[in-house]
């Protein structure tokens, strides 16, 4: 008896609890992600073959300073520009759209904008890939004669590439982010709105002074994540090109990882890829939100 | 109550979870027990690959073991990954030394890698010491590091000519009449003209016919120093001649898919669209089963050659390097077995029956030309029972491999992404100029990477 209440006043005591809850996600932080970040920051320094480890300073970062790097930092840039300019207004939009109980089929279309967020990208990916493959009964190339134009070998065009990759991400994840905002203009009071209509707003304005200041926090954090989304894009360009896209087209930094770290078996210059993809993503993300934080009136 | 049953609820979420992990431990350390109590039950033995069809080739191999040897009976469990996924999955086991199996399947492209600073593999080199002339040597040469061989090779991979023989003989073109690359071109002329089909299709994601063409004449992307010499004469009239196929002669064509080794190009073949493709051995397992249009259409044949600066009759492409990692529990058992399943002269007639490929020691080449047996690779082709009379003929086992080192891969990209691309796929690149390109690069990277 003793012994019970002994346990008990030390599991529920104000001083303890409180560790002991958090407990599980320190060992997990500590287990998965600070040790691991903190071993990548090391390896990037060192030559890592089997049986042999060797400390080689800034070797792996002076390696970085070769075109293919440059390529896929600017395709991660493009892909990142494109990405935010189509995936934050649309979605924007379109949760407008689906928010008004106007909308004859508001549920239907729900449900359609959203399905795409189920599949798994690589398979989303694969059924792309099959949409623009080579041979003339592909359905992009269907679509061509249609309209009198030759098959065209869709995944071996350096131009079409990064269209291929927005579409690919345009279609999988603009459900994702209209579920951001839906959920964001269901917290902004309807009253507001009425107050504007007594006061002679309409729709745009509407939208332009209450719906999108009031997003904000919504917007920015949708922004942030795209950033990152944008810069670590792998799976779909994986699925259409391998690592191995015509003049590097699809090829973006951690594809590049990739190649080098588990295809060459280079893993102290693939970690320290890793470890120069995470500054740069945190360098964008704190200019950006910084931007963000000293206006207090944002539009996108 | 509420509370009770949500503990429940608790629990029995975290034993499914946490107890398959101890669960699948258990059953490894048990069978571990069971084969060191020697005979008290069979040794289990894992074996990786990444052709569902080799694991045909192992099984088969494991059941005449255990017939022959009954006092060491093995399990053999095998289990196939997709490439990437396998490649990877054994490279991090030997990194991390835990994991890997007892035996494993390495294709050629990503063996280097495996035999970087220490190898984590055992030395086949006394597996293979008693009858190493009969293997073709060029297939040992590139499993090996520093005179020791790690990897047990799978075929000879000899590139020959798959003639579509419905189409030329429309054009009335006679296969046996083409000797030279240029008997090819002007074969593939006719067929352009009486057929309007091209005469071969060539590969740029992978390129077997440029590797061809260099490696006949003796030529290479490394040399035997390991220097770049992907931009000397000889790759130059290569690369040259495959443009001027697709280009100035209009006789060739990049299929769909990129390569011949690709769905989309299987379907393409299929219907009849092109009169040739120029691959390795291993391609005839393909065309068994994927391309079942063209049974009895399809006709073997020696590759061509360079009339003049040719040296070997044909290269050995492609490859999978069978290795025994060192980790493992049974490495002395794995080795022998795997000399058992590889590299005996029975062993190799298998590789042809149950695989259809050119078997690596060409010493049964003779008997196999005499008697090819009947099975689905004879009734398929043509001159399914003259397949071996003819690599024995045009070849007698003088099959080159190219190079294997750490930087084919990069190479392999750079062709792949680049070279080939800008030449054949959008001509905007002279070979001279591409090759150039790709060189500098390559001596580039190998300088700031060692």
């Amino acid at each position: 008896m003793k012994r019970k209440s002994f346990f008990a006043s030390l599991l529920y005591s104000p001083k303890v609890a409180p560790y002991l809850f958090v407990l599980p996600f320190v060992v997990t932080f500590l287990l998965f992600f600070l040790y691991p970040v903190v071993s990548a920051f090391i390896m990037s320094f060192q030559k890592i073959q089997p049986g042999q480890v060797e400390f080689v300073g800034l070797t792996n970062y002076k390696r970085l300073l070769n075109p293919h790097f440059y390529t896929a930092i600017w395709n991660n840039t493009r892909y990142t520009f494109w990405t935010l300019l189509i995936l934050i207004p649309i979605p924007i939009i379109l949760a407008v759209f689906l928010n008004s109980e106007k909308l004859i089929g508001r549920n239907f279309f729900r449900a359609a904008l959203f399905m795409p967020i189920l599949t798994s990208v690589v398979v989303a990916g694969i059924v792309f890939r099959l949409i623009f493959a080579d041979p003339p009964i592909s359905p992009a190339n269907v679509l061509l004669a249609t309209f009198g134009l030759p098959p065209k070998r869709w995944l071996a065009d350096v131009n079409v590439a990064m269209f291929l990759l927005v579409l690919l991400a345009t279609w999988r994840w603009t459900g994702v982010n209209i579920v951001y905002f839906l959920s964001g203009l269901q917290n902004i009071p309807k009253e507001l709105y009425e107050a504007a209509e007594i006061d002679g707003a309409g729709p745009i304005s509407k939208f332009l002074y209450i719906t999108l200041p009031l997003l904000k926090p919504v917007i920015i954090y949708v922004l942030t994540i795209s950033i990152y989304g944008g810069y670590a894009m792998f799976t779909e360009t994986y699925v259409f090109w391998g690592t191995n896209s015509p003049k590097d087209a699809g090829l973006t930094i951690v594809t590049y990882l990739y190649r080098e770290a588990f295809q060459k078996g280079d893993f102290g210059f693939g970690a320290a890829i890793g470890i120069v993809l995470a500054a740069i993503v945190l360098i964008i993300n704190t200019i950006q939100l910084k931007y963000f934080g000293l206006f207090k009136k944002g539009e996108v | 109550m509420k509370k009770f049953l949500s503990l429940i609820l608790i629990f029995s979420i975290l034993t499914m979870i946490i107890l398959p992990g101890c669960g699948m431990k258990d059953s490894t350390q048990n069978a571990e027990q069971e084969g060191s109590n020697g005979n008290k039950g069979p040794t289990e033995l894992t074996l990786w690959t990444f052709v569902g069809l080799h694991g045909n080739l192992y099984e088969d191999a494991v059941n005449r073991w255990n017939k022959t040897h009954p006092d060491r009976p093995i399990k053999l469990k095998v289990t196939t990954y997709p490439y990437q996924e396998m490649h990877d999955k054994l490279a991090m086991a030997l990194q991390t030394g835990v994991g890997a199996p007892d035996i494993a399947d390495v294709e050629i492209g990503r063996f280097p890698q495996y035999l970087e600073g220490t190898p984590q593999l055992a030395d086949l080199t006394d597996l293979v010491e008693s009858d190493r002339d009969k293997f073709i040597q060029s297939r040992l040469e590139i499993y090996s590091k520093e005179g020791k061989l790690y990897g047990m090779p799978t075929h000879g991979g000899a590139v020959m000519a798959f003639y579509n023989k419905e189409i030329l003989d429309e054009a009335g073109v006679d296969p046996s009449k083409i000797v030279t690359w240029d008997d090819f071109v002007e074969a593939g002329k006719l067929v352009k003209a009486k057929t309007g089909k091209p005469m071969v299709a060539i590969g740029r994601t992978a390129f077997w016919d440029f590797s061809t063409m260099i490696g006949q004449q003796g030529s290479d992307v490394f040399n035997e120093n390991d220097t770049v010499i992907l931009d000397n004469d000889r790759n130059v009239r290569a690369l040259q001649f495959l443009h001027d196929m697709i280009y100035k002669y209009q006789i060739a064509v990049i299929p769909p898919g990129g390569q011949p080794d690709t769905e989309e190009a299987y379907g393409w073949i299929n219907e009849g669209n092109v009169a040739s493709v120029i691959m390795p051995f291993w391609f005839m397992g393909r065309f068994v089963s994927y391309m079942p249009d063209l049974k009895g259409k399809i006709l073997v044949a020696p590759v061509p050659v360079w009339k003049d600066g040719n040296i070997y009759p044909t290269v050995g492409l492609g490859g999978t390097g069978t290795v025994v990692p060192l980790q493992g529990k049974h490495v002395d058992l794995a080795k022998e077995f795997l000399y058992f399943a590889k590299g005996t002269p029975e062993a190799n007639i298998e590789i042809w029956n149950v695989l259809g490929f050119d078997p690596p020691r060409w010493d049964v080449w003779e008997q196999l030309a005499n008697d090819p047996g009947d099975n689905e690779y004879t009734q398929y082709f043509v001159n399914g029972k003259d397949i071996f009379k003819i690599l024995l003929s045009s070849t007698e086992g003088n099959v080159f491999s190219l190079r294997s080192n750490k930087w084919v891969p990069t190479a392999n990209s750079l062709l792949a992404t680049q070279v080939l691309y800008e030449v054949l796929e959008t001509n905007e690149a002279t070979p001279e100029q591409a090759l150039k390109k790709a060189a500098d690069e390559l001596r580039r990277e190998i300088e700031t990477g060692e």
